[in-house]
């Protein structure tokens, strides 16, 4: 009797909701420690990555203007929807090397993480707004808005729980965003957008790219519809280079340190505000 | 329709504020370590009077060497003293300065009218109390700094390195200096070149309330002292108030630098007058938006737009009032529009201007008439002009309004975010709905709803995109100068 060969499942990036290869038509050979095959991953270029930022831009006035309690719904579905997905996300990260009790508990918090987040959206602005006792005859109040188009640049240590540590702080604020894959865990990539793609979230809203951070990092910090970059890690020369180049056009760049994500307390709403503006309007009282 | 004529029917009499009761130095050295010492190069460069430029006073030129004794000394008073004494101490001495602005209110406000060229009338009425004010609101601050930010301990940055400009040279030092004393830094400030001297006078304050020494230093010098500053690696912390340029060099020479800033940039923003608006109260607001302080503001409402409908009724009667603004002698109760800051900042809009014309914009100026010496501008607007001219991309920081208009409420919200600047928006309609629907949608960090170019303590102020970041004012003010740690 033959034995079955097995459907392998081609890599492919997130662009304004569509699962596609590169434009460059370029990949980079990534091997299993685990098993012995290889697969491809798309290697992004610059057009990639530019067509992205086009997504997000599209999708970010009509996210930013969806009710909090909708956004909201849309993380929670997430959640339901990688909690259904759970083992083969589990599978995904110990073929990457991580060893499966470690893998069951990235994936347990990245659920518990989304729920959290979900939780903050129609929050944080009530912890955060204020109303401006000002001395003169008028209303003044602040409130946070999204500060617009996001590039994520991931720690190079965490395919799954990393990522979303960075995207849904992010979304949830109502800003759109790109991601970056790390270049050693591109795996979850796909199974990361179908989740999202099920979920109802918008085309756009979040973008996944995978590739090679030293190619695209110019581009993610010189980009000048890109209002805003999150870089975790440590590299003192890759932190210099965003930051010099995020000057051109004011970008906020928040540098995150590269920590165990698995350890660590990342549940607060400090995150949102990395890519939250304050805006203050003032109205005359009187009649 | 028949006008007054303002230049024969409506005169004022003089009505010159009285500058016996100042009493100004001839020559200011740097504060440093609670004591006033000369530069070590023992450079000076002169402060002059825009209005009549006549000298005012000497002022010392501040070099590397004199940044670094100003930095060390602030170091030591953060590691000292400040760190060291009880934060309700702290805040005492916040509203001490507070009270002796308000006592010394009368001399503060002629001598920034002196020093700078704007109306005796904004700065004793605007510039001086709103310092005081900021003062008062965050010494309050000080000792409930963990009521501030939920489930975080709050902790200082340590010295703050502060560069401040020349628009409104006192309140911009009290924006920088209160916040940042309240959550426990110390300072080192560095005024504008061409308006030091209220700035001193606040050092003579900040000495009166017996603060310990080296808290708060001031050097006084021009771009290359800033910059100093800015490289300075023992300072902890930049705040600056300027140009977006000037903003974009300072963020890329801390790039790496792991050293946070707070920038609060240029602006160009956008004033809507919708159909439905009170129009007499709007035409009231665009004065105010752009002619406020010679429109050298960076929430200036440099770009006017008007419902297609009414562009008339408005252009008409905004021209009508310009006729009546009083441009003139600074000290002049009576003055509303006053002297350009400086020789370079009139050339600059005087650039503007012919580039404005240059590029087919139908030029209207009231026809004022300006003093002989100093340096002044007439109140300016531009009719016939569209998004790509660049009076309408730039920022001019002067008396000069660049006028479109617009037909739906979606198109006027595209074109006014049509900029890389994001700092303040206006909206004029007498519908609720259409504020906030108008309000919402502008990208930027201030919107006034049937007002304009106001300003309290208690509310934060900045940019979104290329206007800066970080706010200043309010709770959320105290955040670029603390770090926060989980607790």
């Amino acid at each position: 009797m033959n034995k079955r060969l097995n459907v392998r499942k081609t890599h492919k990036m997130f662009i304004n909701g569509k699962f596609v290869r590169s434009e460059s038509e370029r990949t980079y050979n990534w091997n299993s420690k685990q098993i012995k095959t290889s697969i491809n991953i798309c290697q992004a270029s610059r057009k990639d990555f530019r067509d992205a930022i086009i997504s997000a831009k599209n999708a970010f006035p009509s996210w930013k203007s969806k009710t909090a309690y909708n956004r909201a719904q849309i993380i929670y579905r997430c959640a339901e929807i990688i909690e259904g997905r759970s083992p083969q996300l589990i599978e995904e990260l110990a073929l990457q090397g991580i060893s499966q009790s470690k893998a069951v508990t990235e994936v347990k918090q990245t659920i518990d993480t989304l729920v959290y987040f979900a939780g903050w959206a129609d929050k944080y602005n009530q912890i955060f707004s204020t109303v401006n006792p000002v001395s003169s005859p008028y209303f003044s109040f602040s409130v946070l808005e999204p500060t617009g188009i996001i590039v994520i640049i991931p720690s190079e240590k965490s395919g799954l729980l990393g990522i979303l540590g960075g995207i849904i702080p992010t979304i949830i604020g109502g800003n759109t965003c790109v991601t970056l894959m790390p270049q050693d865990y591109p795996l979850c990539a796909a199974s990361l957008a179908e989740s999202l793609h099920s979920s109802d979230v918008p085309p756009g809203v979040v973008n996944i790219i995978t590739g090679f951070q030293s190619e695209l990092l110019e581009h993610f910090a010189t980009h000048m519809e890109v209002n805003g970059l999150i870089y975790f890690g440590e590299n003192i020369d890759t932190i210099t280079a965003i930051e010099q180049n995020a000057s051109q056009n004011l970008k906020r760049v928040s540098i995150c340190h590269d920590k165990d994500w698995m350890y660590n307390d990342s549940l607060h709403p400090y995150s949102i505000l990395r890519t939250q503006e304050t805006k203050t309007t003032w109205h005359p009282i009187g009649y | 329709m028949n006008s007054l004529n303002l230049q024969t029917d409506w005169q004022y009499d003089p009505a010159p504020q009285s500058t016996d009761h100042i009493n100004l130095k001839e020559s200011y050295d740097l504060f440093i370590n609670g004591a006033f010492v000369p530069a070590k190069n023992n450079n000076h460069r002169n402060t002059i009077n825009p209005s009549n430029e006549k000298i005012i006073a000497k002022v010392a030129d501040a070099g590397p060497d004199d940044v670094n004794l100003a930095v060390s000394a602030a170091r030591k008073a953060y590691e000292t003293s400040w760190s060291k004494i009880s934060h309700s101490e702290r805040g005492k001495y916040l509203f001490r300065i507070a009270r002796i602005i308000q006592e010394r209110s009368r001399e503060l406000a002629v001598i920034e009218s002196m020093d700078g060229g704007k109306p005796i009338r904004e700065s004793r009425d605007i510039d001086v109390p709103l310092a005081a004010a900021h003062f008062f609101y965050y010494a309050g601050w000080a000792d409930k700094l963990k009521y501030a930010f939920p489930g975080r301990e709050t902790q200082p940055l340590g010295v703050a390195g502060q560069i401040i400009p020349w628009n409104f040279p006192l309140l911009m030092a009290a924006w920088k200096i209160a916040p940042a004393l309240a959550t426990g830094n110390t300072i080192v400030l560095k005024p504008a070149e061409t308006t030091p001297l209220t700035a001193m006078l606040l050092a003579e304050i900040i000495r009166e309330a017996d603060l310990p020494d080296g808290v708060v230093n001031i050097i006084t010098g021009d771009g290359s002292t800033g910059s100093s500053l800015v490289e300075h690696p023992d300072v902890d912390k930049i705040a600056f108030t300027g140009s977006t340029a000037v903003g974009k060099e300072i963020m890329k020479k801390l790039a790496g630098k792991n050293k946070p800033y707070t920038l609060e940039l240029g602006g160009k923003a956008a004033n809507i007058i919708f159909a439905d608006a009170a129009i007499d109260q709007a035409i009231e607001g665009i004065v105010n938006s752009i002619f406020f302080n010679q429109g050298h503001v960076c929430c200036a409402g440099s770009r006017l737009f008007v419902e297609e409908s009414i562009s008339d009724e408005i252009i008409f009667k905004l021209r009508e009032r310009m006729e009546t603004l009083i441009v003139g002698d600074p000290l002049d109760k009576n003055t509303d529009i006053g002297a350009i800051n400086s020789k370079e900042q009139l050339k600059r809009i005087q650039e503007y201007v012919k580039i404005g014309q240059d590029e087919g914009g139908e030029l209207y100026q009231s026809k004022c008439k300006l003093p002989n010496t100093g340096y002044w501008h007439a109140p300016t607007l531009f009719c016939n002009v569209s998004q790509s001219h660049r009076i309408v991309q730039e920022e001019i920081f002067g008396p000069v309004l660049a006028i479109q208009t617009f037909r739906t409420v979606d198109e006027v919200i595209e074109k006014a975010n049509n900029t890389p600047y994001g700092l303040s928006g206006g909206v004029w309609t007498d519908k609720g709905a259409k504020i906030f629907k108008v309000t919402q949608n502008i990208r930027a960090g201030v919107i006034w709803a049937n007002t304009f170019n106001k300003f309290d303590p208690s509310a934060p102020f900045g940019g979104y995109k290329e206007s800066g970041m970080g706010r200043e004012g309010g709770i959320q003010g105290l955040l670029p100068y603390l770090k926060l740690n989980p607790c």
